[in-house]
């Protein structure tokens, strides 16, 4: 079986990320899955463990500051020409800012057609992605090169499979014209332990109801109660409730839970396109006639500030 | 300097949208088109720069006949010119082609800078600014939340999933914006006056020297095989909270296997 690449998507902070597993898991439907690791000195060795239970057999890497010191045009550079030298049937990358850049140059670089935002994949390349906020199911066809696909977190489940990868360390020759971007700092500000937004199972999301940037402890504790993470929608972001980065919508990010809360969210189009193909939806707001309740599995209608501490103390009873 | 916003003409992300069903290409003739909202942030920060270093801003569009609405819509915000790359051979062509076509644009347009949203509405697609840059062998800044021009010296802060990475490169660049970096201005009367006269110059396949084999369906990287609508999601259960609201709905949960 010919090979399918898979860019490692991996933090320093968290390792090897669950959208790697899931394409990782995909790969095998189309032919042996080989891992690319594109980072800093180091960066394979340390991920190979994880690489290795689900299913990766080998393991290219290109590290070092010549690829981690500028933006992605290195990466793109380098995975060009293993892609000429090793003639794989698909390349993955995660469908997020990185894997999507990356994705982006290499589709130039080979004159290959590129699909985004994917959530399923056909042994004969047929990718599944879901478009308009949601809304409309595409399947479709990359009909000039190989499949370069980019795979949305929460697509499939990551399901081990034992191989012990070795590693090949791969030249780095990079251009001039790769280091145009150069990175001077990069500063780390997630907080605490909290999973990824675009990854986590559950989502806790507030709204303008949440009030103010203080009252969104209360978000953060039914979060850490149900193990998920925060996300906050646009209005709350605007009106400076909470960081940008955990914004769910339109223009923030996609996320497709299997358990999503909404408090205090009106469920404007803005907020629906970012969440509502998650599994369960699940509502607290004042008005009840706001439309997201038009897609909540349960939903009440009340002050959120009375609704949520009192589900926190029921749910620490329960524990 | 020398600006080029990158402007896309899209459905209304606010209004039902469709892919067609004769050629699985975005319904845009019964939809209701506006500016890209991420455009406008990008447009924004270009009149900022303008302001502050002088220079120039033009708009460039791909788009068919009707996006002339959004690049007159643009320009009432204040740049000085626009470039409308229109050719019925662009119909239905993939982002690989899109970016062949608009760097043949910006190869004619000498920009310096150019600047466009991070993604638009319709598609999501977020490749645009790298093929260009990778095309025009020109750096890419991708994702602004912040911009600062210091003569020939552009750096950018972008939000990453761990924090944010202060990047740097020299001009010429394209750097895409979302919407945290600046709050668009509203065009004035007098804005919505002076655009009517500001002047847009059509440039075709022929001008541009792509051959229309390399755009449109022939042209096409990827295809779509078939689409269908989602069935909308329908309200589940609905209670009033009467004391109990909290309780209720961790009730729910357990049954859920959440809790």
């Amino acid at each position: 079986m010919s090979e399918v690449l898979v860019v490692v998507e991996a933090t320093k902070e968290f390792g090897v990320k669950k959208v790697t597993l899931e394409m990782l898991t995909l790969a095998r439907e189309l032919g042996t899955p080989s891992a690319v690791v594109l980072g800093g000195a180091g960066a394979a060795e340390a991920l190979s463990g994880k690489l290795g239970e689900y299913g990766a057999e080998k393991i290219y890497a290109a590290e070092g500051d010549d690829i981690d010191g500028y933006l992605v045009a290195p990466k793109a550079t380098v995975l060009a020409e293993l892609v000429r030298r090793v003639q794989p049937a698909a390349v993955l990358l995660a469908s997020a800012q990185e894997g999507k850049e990356i994705a982006a140059r290499l589709a130039v670089k080979l004159d290959n057609g590129i699909l985004t935002d994917v959530v399923g994949l056909d042994a004969d390349g047929t990718a599944t992605q879901v478009a308009f906020a949601g809304s409309t199911i595409v399947k479709a066809k990359v009909t000039k090169g190989l499949p370069l696909v980019t795979v949305r977190p929460n697509s499939v489940t990551p399901a081990p499979a034992a191989a012990t990868p070795a590693i090949e360390q791969l030249t780095v020759s990079v251009t001039d014209t790769d280091k145009l971007a150069t990175v001077i700092e990069r500063v780390a500000e997630q907080k605490g332990s909290r999973p990824e937004l675009t990854e986590a199972g559950v989502v806790v999301s507030g709204g303008r109801g949440v009030g103010n940037a203080d009252n969104f402890k209360l978000v953060e504790e039914l979060a850490d109660l149900l193990g998920g993470a925060v996300g906050a929608s646009r209005a709350a972001v605007d009106s400076g409730f909470y960081p940008h980065q955990f914004q769910v919508g339109q223009t923030g990010k996609t996320v497709s839970p299997q358990l999503y809360v909404a408090l205090g969210i009106s469920g404007a189009i803005q907020h629906r396109a970012g969440m509502q193909t998650s599994k369960t939806i699940v509502a607290v707001n004042k008005d009840g006639e706001a439309p997201i309740f038009e897609l909540a599995d349960f939903g009440v209608v009340g002050d959120l500030f009375k609704i949520v501490p009192q589900a926190a103390e029921e749910i620490r009873k329960r524990k | 300097m020398n600006i080029v916003v990158l402007v896309k003409q899209v459905p209304d992300s606010g209004a039902d949208r469709n892919l067609r069903s004769d050629d699985n290409t975005v319904d845009r003739g019964s939809a209701n088109n506006v500016i890209n909202e991420m455009d406008e942030y990008a447009i924004e920060e270009a009149l900022k720069i303008k302001e502050a270093h002088g220079g120039e801003v033009t708009i460039l569009t791909m788009g068919p006949d009707r996006a002339t609405e959004s690049i007159r819509k643009a320009l009432s915000m204040g740049p000085d010119k626009a470039v409308h790359v229109l050719d019925d051979a662009l119909h239905g062509s993939c982002a690989v082609a899109t970016s062949k076509v608009l760097a043949a644009a910006l190869g004619q347009l000498n920009a310096d800078l150019v600047i466009c949203g991070a993604e638009s509405t319709d598609g999501r697609v977020q490749v645009m600014p790298h093929m260009i840059a990778e095309r025009l062998g020109v750096a890419a800044l991708t994702g602004a939340r912040k911009l600062t021009v210091d003569g020939a010296t552009l750096t950018v802060e972008r939000q990453t999933e761990e924090g944010y990475e202060v990047v740097t490169a020299s001009t010429p660049a394209v750097v895409s914006v979302w919407d945290t970096i600046n709050e668009p201005r509203y065009p004035s009367f007098k804005g919505i006056m002076a655009a009517k006269k500001k002047p847009v110059q059509t440039l075709s396949l022929a001008e541009l020297g792509v051959a229309p084999a390399e755009v449109g369906f022939h042209g096409a990287t990827s295809a779509v095989v078939e689409h269908t609508k989602r069935p909308p999601r329908s309200g589940g259960a609905k209670i009033t909270d009467e004391g109990e609201g909290g309780v209720k709905l961790v009730e729910f949960l357990a049954t859920e296997k959440f809790v």
